[in-house]
């Protein structure tokens, strides 16, 4: 016969029981073997600045990109001798991974497509490229024309999912190596050589895209001698 | 300006896609399939176990626990120990108080956080009406998240809340599904099952194992997994922003002349959020939970760093799903009837799979006319990038999105607010289907099973013959109760939507135009059908979505399972027929097609004037400039 308590006592049972298995046992079993066998990866694959002038500091994560471009034709000569990453639609400021006071972390444009303020954000951030272009004397659309002599790779000027993204393709890597070497005063084989160091294959040759970290390769270009 | 005649030419369209995108397309399917089998074999097996018995040694090893959980709760058991089965009536009962305290104890972690543990970052408790939303969003399998879950939840709240309910609320759609299975195998039988048992057997051998993996896996690319709080780091190149200066009361303090007072921030660190996102993940990709441990879900570094935990979180969206209808053959003794249902699944995926990918990698058109690169070649990423993350890709973008609404999963790799109007169309579209391509744990099959029951049917009038399916006769009562699962989600989908855009406050879509139309239906598409994705530009924690949405997911989920499992009891006490002649049979590829025809065409007939408004008056924008 069916009576309230048959139903109530299982229901409550199961549900505390289960509820200490799956939500107390196996995240803390799983957080015991993650610290023991993954302890780098699994505290957020922070990267420690042992040599440079921070020494010992935590200066990132390897995970985690960081702003080194602009959408402001302003601002960019100052900053024509960094690679830059993607444009990211975070706030207060691009690759905001968490500010607790404004409430906000990682985040995405979520610009439809036939959104002007997307055509407009991707103007800005061409603008800017081709100031930071300018500033080192690189010429890549004429005078009075609107034609480009290299198209930009796209991830350069459209904003990543995530706000974080660390990476950027070979091919926009490439497309900056002229400007940083002009910008440092380094032979362009010398940058060429440092993207090459820092771009991964695809994971198991398959799956994936051909990347390159633009942080660490930041890093490594402020350790290369003048 | 580009031509609008080049935009549609397919040859562009070719040109657009990969060899590599496609080869990894082709993996995942190769892989999903294979398991299977070998999965779908070993769930039947839990399904049909006795207290203690599990394949692989995981009897003896937790069957301890699961012997204790029944004495503990008091559950009856016959002369074998056995749990004592029980109609329809008692399942359903049972399935329905044990999700409500999931949704009590969900609200109450959410609104108390702030004085529990585990909450190193200091987060306040989460306001009444989100918490609302969210607990129903967990308990429903839905997870629709309108939060952003790093600045909001706490540990505790993550972990013991919503981790909790990704295990149970897949429980649940894994005891229906078996219920409903035994419904179809049973002759004149009284019970289809004991609802505590099923829902403690499929966590403790099905969920808990293949979580344990899972999560071990993720953490060694690199997901966190942590108690610590947030780290802090020096950035290389220090930052800026300015904004008004503001009083106490939160007013913006004015200079003599009238303007805002300004000043400028300057930002020399970056917190990196952490937390134990790796155990919570990969439960929330193998039960179709989808709700994420950060804002971004699945596109955030730290909850899917490399490609490889990429394959991993979107293999897991189907497995089990898919493996299910290897399970429901087995169970009903006719394996050929769980590849027919698989068959007629992948028979939809397939062709959307490869339709979005081509449509994403094609791109925008209105961008490459400003001089950007939109096409792949050797190292370069080509496509519709807006909201793509570059390790990823346009083609993982494009198979996450398409196995996420084809699942009720709702996790997402990238922002399907950016995609191009006809590669969001799609996803769209597959959740508006009613989740039964995959579907969720459990609940996309036992959806499948009812359009199967609509086919039969259908097929049965074509032919003149009393319809029958494994045997059992499909009478008026089926027939109702297939319609009430097949028509609840088309309704709220479709009047949650028409309410929306008739209310002034629900507007406020973040993008003009068609466009913002697309959003409010996402919205109600994603909650009525148990998905959880988002066109997460539309600002949807606001009184009117969190309420709207909250019970377009409530009603969707279990004004589906009661009548689910009123079948499941009117099956099993029926008496097999003999198969004659005359019998259609139902494993055959003439009914896989005409499965499918009867899924797309309630799909299509349904939503193809709302779609019509929304991402195909979009596209023709986009492509007529």
């Amino acid at each position: 016969m069916l009576t309230r308590p048959t139903i109530l006592r299982p229901a409550l049972a199961l549900f505390v029981l289960l509820s200490i298995i799956t939500g107390v046992v196996y995240p803390l079993v799983i957080t015991v073997i993650a610290q023991v066998a993954f302890a780098d990866k699994a505290n957020g694959s922070i990267i420690t600045d042992a040599a440079g002038e921070r020494d010992g500091k935590p200066v990132g994560s390897s995970l985690i990109g960081q702003e080194f471009g602009t959408s402001d034709a302003t601002a960019a000569p100052a900053l024509a001798k960094w690679f830059w990453g993607r444009p990211s639609a975070t706030g207060p400021v691009p690759y905001t991974a968490l500010n607790l006071d404004k409430g906000t972390g990682s985040s995405g444009s979520n610009l439809a497509p036939t959104n002007p303020a997307l055509l407009d954000n991707i103007k800005a951030r061409l603008a800017a490229l081709d100031a930071a272009d300018a500033s080192v004397g690189i010429v890549r659309v004429a005078p009075g024309s609107t034609s480009r002599s290299t198209p930009v790779p796209i991830e350069l000027v459209t904003s990543s999912a995530s706000g974080l993204d660390p990476h950027i393709s070979p091919a926009a890597a490439e497309y900056q190596v002229s400007r940083i070497a002009k910008a440092r005063g380094l032979s362009e084989a010398s940058v060429r050589d440092l993207v090459h160091q820092h771009t991964q294959g695809r994971a198991l040759g398959v799956l994936g895209e051909p990347v390159v970290s633009v942080l660490r390769l930041n890093q490594a270009l402020c350790n290369v001698p003048r | 300006m580009s031509d609008p005649a080049t935009a549609l030419v397919p040859a562009a369209t070719l040109a657009a896609i990969t060899g590599p995108g496609v080869l990894q397309l082709v993996i995942y399917l190769a892989v999903l399939l294979a398991f299977v089998k070998p999965l779908g074999w070993y769930m039947a097996r839990v399904l049909e176990g006795n207290p203690g018995e599990a394949p692989l040694g995981l009897g003896r090893a937790l069957g301890w626990l699961e012997r204790g959980i029944y004495s503990l709760g008091g559950v009856q058991a016959d002369a074998e120990k056995r749990p004592v089965e029980t109609g329809w009536k008692p399942y359903a009962a049972g399935i329905l108080v044990f999700n409500a305290l999931g949704f009590i104890a969900v609200y109450g972690l959410q609104r108390l956080q702030s004085v529990l543990p585990a909450n190193p970052a200091g987060l306040g408790p989460v306001e009444a009406k989100s918490a609302f939303n969210t607990a129903i969003s967990f308990a429903t399998n839905t997870n629709w998240q309108g939060y952003g879950g790093e600045t909001t939840m706490s540990y505790l709240t993550q972990m013991l809340g919503l981790g909790v309910q990704n295990f149970l609320s897949a429980a649940t759609g894994i005891a229906v599904l078996a219920a409903l299975i035994r419904g179809l195998s049973r002759k004149s039988a009284g019970t289809i099952g004991n609802c505590w048992a099923d829902l403690t057997r499929s966590t403790l051998y099905i969920l808990v194992p293949l979580s344990v993996i899972l999560a071990v896996a993720l953490v060694s690319q690199g997901v966190v997994q942590t108690f610590r709080g947030p780290a802090r780091v020096a950035l290389i190149v220090p930052l800026s922003y300015s904004e008004p200066v503001k009083n106490d009361a939160g007013e913006v303090i004015k200079n003599a002349d009238g303007s805002d007072q300004i000043r400028t921030v300057e930002v020399t660190e970056q917190s990196i959020p952490l937390g134990p996102a790796a155990s919570q993940i990969a439960i929330k990709q193998l039960g179709t939970n989808g709700g994420g441990f950060f804002n971004v879900n699945s596109a955030h570094p730290l909850e899917n760093p490399t490609a490889l935990s990429n394959f991993l979180q979107v293999l897991a969206i189907l497995l089990i799903p898919a493996a299910l209808c290897w399970t429901f053959g087995e169970m009903v003794c006719d394996r050929r009837q769980g590849w027919a249902v698989l068959a007629a699944m992948l028979v939809i995926f397939v062709p959307l799979l490869a339709a979005t990918y081509a449509l994403e990698a094609r791109g925008n058109p209105t961008v490459a006319a400003l001089g950007v690169d939109t096409t792949a070649n050797l190292g370069e990423l080509g496509g519709n990038m807006e909201g793509k993350e570059a390790r990823l890709g346009v083609a993982n973008a494009a198979l996450w999105a398409t196995a996420t609404t084809a699942a009720s999963n709702g996790s997402v790799n990238a922002m399907h607010d950016s995609f191009t109007p006809l590669g969001g169309l799609i996803p769209m579209w597959l959740m508006q289907l009613g989740e039964v391509v995959f579907g969720g744990v459990g609940s996309g099959l036992y959806g499948m099973l009812m359009f199967v029951i609509v086919a039969v049917f259908v097929a049965g009038l074509m032919v003149g013959r009393a319809p029958e399916y494994l045997g059992k006769k499909i009478e008026p009562f089926e027939m109702k109760m297939a319609m009430v699962c097949v028509l609840v989600p088309c309704a709220l989908v479709l009047v949650g939507t028409a309410v929306a855009v008739l209310t002034p406050d629900a507007y406020t879509t973040s993008n003009p135009g068609p466009h913002g139309f697309s959003q409010i239906l996402y919205a109600f598409s994603s909650a009525g059908n148990n998905n959880g994705s988002a066109f997460a530009g539309l600002t949807a924690n606001t009184p009117f979505y969190n309420i709207a949405l909250g019970l377009a997911m409530w009603f969707s989920r279990f004004w589906i399972i009661v009548p689910v499992l009123a079948v499941a009891g009117s099956l099993a006490a029926k008496r097999v027929s003999a198969t004659t002649s005359g019998t259609l049979p139902t494993h055959t590829p003439v009914f896989v097609l005409m499965l499918v025809a009867v899924v797309v065409i309630v799909g299509a007939l349904t939503f193809v004037p709302a779609l019509a408004l929304g991402p195909v008056v979009e596209h023709l924008q986009l492509v007529g400039k």
